[in-house]
């Protein structure tokens, strides 16, 4: 199948290490080429360190796989430098819509607000997205060793060893730091002996990726009991080059093999579709999930991201979204941490503001599950009974969850905040995600967001120039002033930061709030600085 | 706010007997659906988290 994608092959080369002979050591590693995994590889590349992933494959994402990728992430790739392909091949959308049968009880809209530059969520097959990520790490000169297996990992006090097999025989390295993004069966978590704790889900889902031409809107469709697929639920998602990802479940008893089965498949399409609609079958799978995670994601000098540390169900687009998280709040401590420019105590926050998020990620997915999926007579009754009352009583149309939709990460109980000592209005405070605002620089339009991240900044809505910022051990604090360094032409950088003369935001690498005053302090900057390096 | 478990229906009789005859005539599945929709309109009616805990957790105790 899959008629609109040439898979590109990537080439074993063996490495100079390996033919060396001897153990090379690297100051990273990062095991798994997948979205996560390659986040973190662009971004170490983006802040000038050198890194090597490892790859069991030889290609991108077989079948289309993630497919929804929130703004959140987008604004991540796009402080990368690689979300422009992304949202030029993605399908953009923002409207849900849940029907009951044949009537629909539900409609949400995810980004209600103008003047962001990335849109709520794109649609966008995996395989476009990892070859866009591996496009992007190439050009930053990242290494990627492609058909290279890790066999085996051993922490050590100060490093990781790892062998590793290739089609040339094995040969083994050292990190001093290790990133494991080997995804849900990580083998990096079982050589360390890692429990994955957690509940598995019995009911089967079968995915169909179909080209066709057909007049749905780009919308997330969600049916509960379709006249199609009598009780069990169905999900339509437009995607890339016309071909629609299409979600039935299967109950618990169904058997993946036959589902699989083209002669099984197509009547089930034909009655969703209509028996006159033409489509071309791209992708099938038959799924089931999980919904397990680590205890904790630092152990020592190896660092979890992704599935590899989470896994969730499908329903929120919690999974790759969480990941690309991951990867961004871990990567600019590691980086402080190697520079010896912070402790390692700072990357024992990456394990706890991640830890906390995976945990909120994991809750909204259990809970979707139970809803979609009813394990017992009385939640079914329950779900049913949400559902009969909410076509006509507004308040259980709260109550239908097909999914909750990944929402960005908010650190609000991060040890690197500083708690607030001024009032503020709005939804800025320590620990959250900046907000993106139209701007205009030296004349010409753009966006807030790509004037922050990849540094610690003070974002200073203009008063008195800000005298020395802090400087310590070679990391700074540049000031971003409001009417100097750029301009707030709509004014919605003051609105959504609540800015008035003098307002000063601390904003760490990662475009999260870490301290905000009303009146420039250099002393009281001075110490959210240090706090939020854990110093 | 605190669960009140004092007398508070009016005419406790009536809204007994309505409550029975809402289930008239109605086989057990039914009667499941229409108790789940009620618990659900009641509970959205109170709205208060902390009453709606109390409630299920006396629901929930065993009668001695």
């Amino acid at each position: 199948m899959l008629k609109t994608y040439d898979y590109p092959e990537f080439a074993y080369r063996p490495s100079a290490d390996q033919e060396s002979g001897r153990t090379a050591r690297h100051p990273v590693i990062i095991v798994g080429a997948g979205p996560v995994g390659l986040t973190a590889a662009i971004d170490l590349a983006v802040q000038g360190t050198a890194v090597v992933v490892l790859d069991e494959d030889n290609t991108v994402s077989v079948g289309s796989r993630a497919v929804c990728y929130a703004k959140r992430a987008l604004e991540i790739w796009d402080r990368l430098g690689c979300a422009a392909p992304m949202v030029g091949k993605g399908v953009v959308w923002k409207v849900g819509k849940v029907y009951r049968r044949d009537r629909q009880i539900y409609r949400f809209d995810l980004l209600p607000e103008d003047g962001h530059k990335m849109p709520a969520f794109i649609n966008l097959q995996q395989y476009y997205l990892e070859e866009f990520l591996v496009r992007r790490a190439g050009e930053l000169g990242v290494e990627i060793r492609w058909h290279e297996k890790v066999t085996s990992v051993k922490a050590a006090n100060d490093h990781v060893r790892l062998a590793i097999d290739t089609p040339q025989g094995d040969y083994t390295l050292h990190a001093d730091w290790l990133i494991a993004a080997d995804g849900a069966r990580s083998l990096v978590r079982r050589e360390l002996g890692l429990e994955f704790k957690g509940q598995a889900f019995n009911d089967r889902f079968l995915i169909a990726d179909v080209k066709m031409k057909a007049d749905f809107p780009p919308e997330r469709w969600f049916w509960f009991d379709p006249p199609f697929h009598r009780r069990q639920s169905t999900l339509l998602h437009m995607q890339a080059d016309n071909v629609w990802r299409i979600d039935f479940q299967l109950g618990p008893d169904a058997d993946p093999e036959e589902e699989k089965k083209p002669e099984h498949v197509i009547p089930r399409l034909k009655a969703m579709l209509g028996e006159d609609t033409t489509f071309e079958l791209e992708w099938i799978s038959v799924y089931t999930f999980q919904c397990r995670q680590l205890d904790r994601f630092r152990h020592g000098r190896v660092l979890f991201v992704g599935d590899a540390a989470h896994q969730v169900s499908p329903f929120g687009a919690r999974g790759a979204n969480s990941g690309v998280q991951d990867a961004d709040n871990l990567v600019w401590k590691l980086k402080l941490v190697m520079d010896g420019s912070a402790p390692e105590a700072l990357l024992d926050s990456y394990d706890s503001e991640r830890v906390h998020a995976a945990r909120e990620n994991l809750l909204n997915s259990t809970r979707s599950t139970d809803f979609i999926t009813p394990k017992s007579d009385m939640s079914r009754a329950f779900r049913d009974a949400v559902l009969d009352l909410a076509e006509h009583h507004p308040f259980a149309r709260r109550l239908v969850n097909s999914g909750r939709l990944s929402v960005p990460a908010t650190y609000t109980d991060s040890p690197l905040n500083t708690p607030d000592e001024d009032a503020f209005d709005g939804g800025m405070a320590p620990g959250h995600p900046c907000a993106d605002a139209p701007i205009t620089r030296n004349g010409n339009p753009g966006w807030l967001l790509n004037l922050l991240g990849g540094r610690f900044q003070l974002l200073c809505f203009a008063a008195a120039p800000i005298d020395a910022p802090p400087q310590v051990d070679g990391v700074a604090v540049e000031p971003l002033t409001v009417d100097t360094d750029f301009n707030d032409t709509e004014g919605l950088v003051a609105k959504r930061y609540d800015g008035k003369p003098g307002t000063v935001y601390l904003i760490r690498p990662d475009q999260h709030v870490a301290a905000r005053w009303r009146i420039y302090d250099s002393y009281k900057v001075r110490a959210a600085f240090d706090r939020a390096l854990a110093r | 706010m605190k669960l009140n478990t004092e007398p508070n229906i009016e005419r406790p009789d009536d809204f007994y007997q309505d409550l029975i005859d809402l289930h008239r005539d109605l086989t057990e599945e039914q009667s499941r659906q229409v108790n789940a929709r009620l618990i659900l309109l009641l509970a959205n009616h109170i709205g208060d988290m902390d009453v709606l805990r109390h409630a299920m957790r006396a629901a929930a105790e065993e009668p001695a």
